[in-house]
């Protein structure tokens, strides 16, 4: 496709490859000797680097410590034994390639490419041999084989397929649940322990979990769906409408911890802005409006869980999560 | 004959008797290399695969895959009798009760650093200098897929420990599984074995990191070499190198010990580094544990960018007939990846399509002599770059006391404004240095002699450039846009349509350039005014 009168540009001569110039070792026999005992002295260092390896792996302590300028304390057993391996290594390296560069023949050589396309013949041989191969074989002559194999090849893949089945089983409406309940008292993570409003001062905040009948044990698979964060804002600092108040409690208002983005754990808490953070897309939510996202890139409000007190003046919760926690899933519904 | 000469002759005529492998091996040692700095890369990429072959296996004699809940009892006091995953408490123990064990952990995870950024780095070799032209164009796919393995390969790496950083990239990893429309969730129950994070998923990376993934590493990275041998590799222009012939070193022994030697350079360099700059100390972060995070969450570099991208996506859900579609995530974390890795694999092909040219190349260009293909480079690391950058928008702002805010608003706008930009001042760059090389040329190097002629006017000497010198500024093609007509010969409108009118606009843009100098210019000014 290129345009027939464009490369006819005339070109400046090709002086060809420059004349070789003779490095100091290839004259002088004296350079030589030298080059030759560099290349000897890199190689004994290295020997010098294995030896240092053996005494830190055996005499040094683990538990010495050093104090380095950069770095700070440092475990003198690991360092040595690196800086050992690092000499015993880089040495050989060093050695060799000094060898290569002043000892070794520098001169260029030229070799000759050819195309990679094959030549025509070869490529009409090859265009004949598989047509004779096909038409031995009776590819095209019967269709009834032809087919049937196709069926075969594109069934039998199925099989592993079908195996990686049982990899886990199906999420069924378990995204959308969580352990809490209505009455599920709120308790202290870490400490399991139960909790009064009059623990947490206004501006604090708290982690809780769900409270757990005795012998049942708490995973992280539950951790990760169930981590309620409260805050304690004075009552008047919410711009709240009056169903989402109901779900507060003198000023404690609780959301899940978990990022309705991906899934982080939402755990910086600005006081003075009374700004929710995420650490790991820095979405930013807005305490005193339920949470509404006001930076970043979440598209949903931290799921709100309505609380109270019980009759024996400890925090639980209202009723269940009314939407599901965490990030979103095609069968979300909100 | 002395012994060792006759030990020597007896183990090849045992081995060629049974393989005839004299012929192919006196081939193979006077094969010819030809030598540059920038061809290093790609054996930096190799050797610190090879290292991460070499201590990953070190590192699995101890590491146990495996997410059972245990009580740390090893020598580390601030975590004792803490509960953990045996993933965990395995990683400790390497650290801190095997010998030399915590080195090469360092070392592994140094020489993954290095093995993905020279890789980059490589790639942008070839790119930059088009050595993924025709015939190479198989070996350019296959270094993308590479690069693609080694991205997932060094993520599945970092998050095997189960610390909490670590934890949390997963945590992110799982939400865009469970992203993907209609099968994102039951994906993601399969993948960990029910709801997330389950007690499985550690083994099933483990699987995949230090087997599965390193296999096809292993294959792709041999049919890579394979093909650079059979293709001979490509060579800078200069005097007596041409499209034909190869110019450089052989083999044996040169080569030999210069590849060989710098095996151990790498090697002892990432020891070095693993001997002193610590790295990924789990044992700061603590177990993973969903209901925690520790400040300023960052992936390995090579995640950055993609993390980034994520960081700065907008905040838009759709939510319909009783579904949800998470563009948030979708958009930054699938899609936008997927269209640049496509691009990325098929760019040979593009430029073939721009330019017409289906020839093979050997010689490399010089990135100036290509405007267009180095504005699109440009661009593209513009890209990637604001997103990295983006990606530690966190760090940027406490570090530099900045608002997030506003960081997060550059890196959005600047992603789509900055490539662009970054495209149209690289092009310009490179045509003003095809002008400088012009002028060089044409009127030589200016010598700062200044000469005052008998009539009073004072001139600058200029020393004409040596032939070798104005041979490698001008031995590059210039070739005019395509030719493509709307009509054929016989006044036929042409099928092609907008594809033609848009392939049309393409090579004009591939083809900018300034005119070099002809031999015939050259010889008129040396005749004419001196």
């Amino acid at each position: 496709m290129i345009n027939e009168n464009s490369g006819a540009v005339e070109k400046l001569s090709d002086p060809g490859l420059p004349e070789h110039i003779h490095r100091k070792t290839d004259v002088d026999p004296r350079a030589a000797k030298k080059a030759e005992r560099q290349v000897s002295i890199l190689f004994a260092l290295s020997a010098f680097g294995t030896l240092l390896f053996i005494y830190s792996y055996i005499w040094i302590p683990e538990d010495k410590f050093i104090f380095l300028p950069i770095t700070g304390t440092t475990n003198a057993h690991q360092l040595f034994l690196g800086l050992g391996l690092a000499m015993a290594l880089f040495f050989i390296g060093m050695g060799a390639v000094h060898w290569a560069k002043t000892l070794m023949p520098d001169h260029e050589v030229v070799d000759y490419r050819k195309e990679q396309r094959s030549k025509d013949e070869d490529r009409a041989a090859l265009v004949a041999t598989v047509k004779e191969g096909a038409a031995s074989a009776g590819l095209g002559r019967r269709p009834l084989i032809k087919r049937t194999l196709g069926l075969a090849l594109g069934l039998v893949g199925l099989s592993p397929l079908l195996l990686l089945r049982d990899l886990g089983p199906l999420p069924g409406d378990e995204l959308t649940k969580t352990n809490w309940n209505k009455g599920t008292r709120l308790v202290t993570d870490p400490g399991d322990r139960p909790i009064k409003p009059s623990d947490l001062e206004v501006g604090g905040v708290a982690q809780v979990q769900p409270a757990f009948p005795t012998g049942k044990v708490r995973h992280l698979d539950d951790i990760a769906k169930d981590s309620v964060l409260l805050v304690r804002l004075r009552p008047e600092e919410f711009n709240l409408d009056a169903e989402r108040l109901s779900w507060t409690y003198e000023g404690i208002i609780a959301f899940s911890k978990i990022c309705s983005h991906m899934g982080c754990a939402v755990a910086l808490y600005e006081q003075t802005t009374k700004h929710l953070l995420c650490p790991c897309h820095q979405s930013t939510f807005d305490v005193t409006r339920a949470a509404k996202v006001i930076f970043g890139p979440a598209a949903r409000s931290l799921p709100q869980l309505p609380i109270t007190v019980d009759s024996e003046g400890y925090l639980v919760a209202q009723a269940p999560f009314n939407e599901a926690v965490g990030p979103s899933f095609w069968e979300r519904d909100s | 004959m002395s012994a060792r000469e006759r030990l020597a002759g007896g183990t090849a005529n045992f081995i060629d008797e049974r393989t005839g492998a004299a012929k192919w091996m006196k081939k193979t040692l006077t094969k010819v290399f030809p030598d540059h700095w920038s061809f290093m890369l790609g054996e930096i990429v190799m050797y610190s695969f090879v290292i991460l072959l070499l201590s990953g296996t070190f590192l699995t004699f101890w590491f146990d895959p495996s997410m059972k809940e245990v009580e740390y009892e090893g020598s580390y006091e601030p975590l004792s009798g803490v509960k953990m995953s045996a993933a965990y408490a395995s990683t400790l123990n390497i650290s801190f009760d095997i010998r030399g064990g915590l080195l090469m952990r360092q070392i592994h995870h140094w020489a993954a650093l290095i093995f993905m950024a020279a890789m980059v780095i490589h790639m942008m070799r070839v790119f930059f200098t088009g050595a993924f032209r025709k015939p190479r164009e198989l070996n350019w796919i296959i270094g993308v897929a590479l690069l693609t393995l080694g991205i997932v390969e060094g993520f599945l790496g970092y998050s095997l420990p189960d610390d909490l950083l670590s934890g949390t990239g997963i945590r992110i990893a799982e939400a865009i599984i469970q992203a993907i429309p209609v099968v994102g969730s039951y994906l993601s129950y399969f993948l960990f074995g029910g709801a997330f994070p389950g007690e499985v998923f550690v083994q099933r990376i483990y699987a995949a990191h230090i087997l599965l993934i390193p296999g096809i590493m292993l294959a792709l990275i041999t049919a890579h070499l394979m093909l650079v041998w059979y293709q001979k590799h490509t060579q800078y222009p200069g005097p007596g190198r041409t499209e034909k012939n190869v110019v450089g070193y052989p083999l044996m022994p040169v080569y030999m010990a210069k590849a060989g030697g710098f095996f151990f350079i790498v090697f002892g360099v990432t020891a070095f580094l693993g001997a002193v700059a610590s790295i990924n100390p789990i044992w700061i972060y603590g177990p993973y544990n969903p209901g925690q995070i520790g400040a300023g969450s960052q992936p390995d570099w090579y995640m950055g960018w993609l993390d980034g991208l994520v960081r700065l996506a907008p905040p838009i859900e759709t939510h319909a007939f009783g579904y949800t579609i998470s563009w948030n995530i979708l958009i930054p974390g699938l899609i936008v990846p997927g269209i640049i890795f496509t691009l990325l694999a098929f760019y040979p092909f593009i430029e073939q399509w721009m330019t017409g040219d289906k020839r093979e190349h050997h010689i490399l260009d010089r990135p100036r002599n290509n405007p267009n293909r180095t504005a699109i480079g440009a661009m593209s690391l513009t890209f990637t770059l604001v997103a990295l950058i983006n990606g530690g928008n966190d760090l940027i702002a406490t570090h530099f006391d900045l608002s997030i805010n506003q960081i997060m608003w550059f890196s959005r706008i600047g992603i789509i404004v900055l490539p662009p930009l970054a495209f149209v001042i690289t092009k310009r760059i490179c045509l003003s240095l095809q002008r400088a090389d012009r002028e060089l040329v044409l009127h030589g190097r200016e010598t700062g002699r200044l000469v005052m002629l008998p009539h009073g006017e004072f001139i600058e000497v200029h020393e004409p450039l040596p032939p070798e010198k104005a041979y490698l500024l001008t031995h590059h093609e210039q070739n005019p846009p395509l030719a493509l007509t709307s009509e054929d010969a016989q006044g036929v409108a042409n099928p092609q349509g907008i594809k033609g009118r848009v392939r049309s606009r393409m090579s004009r843009a591939a083809q900018e350039q300034i005119a070099k100098p002809t031999a015939k210019e050259v010889l008129e000014i040396e005749e004419g005014h001196h």
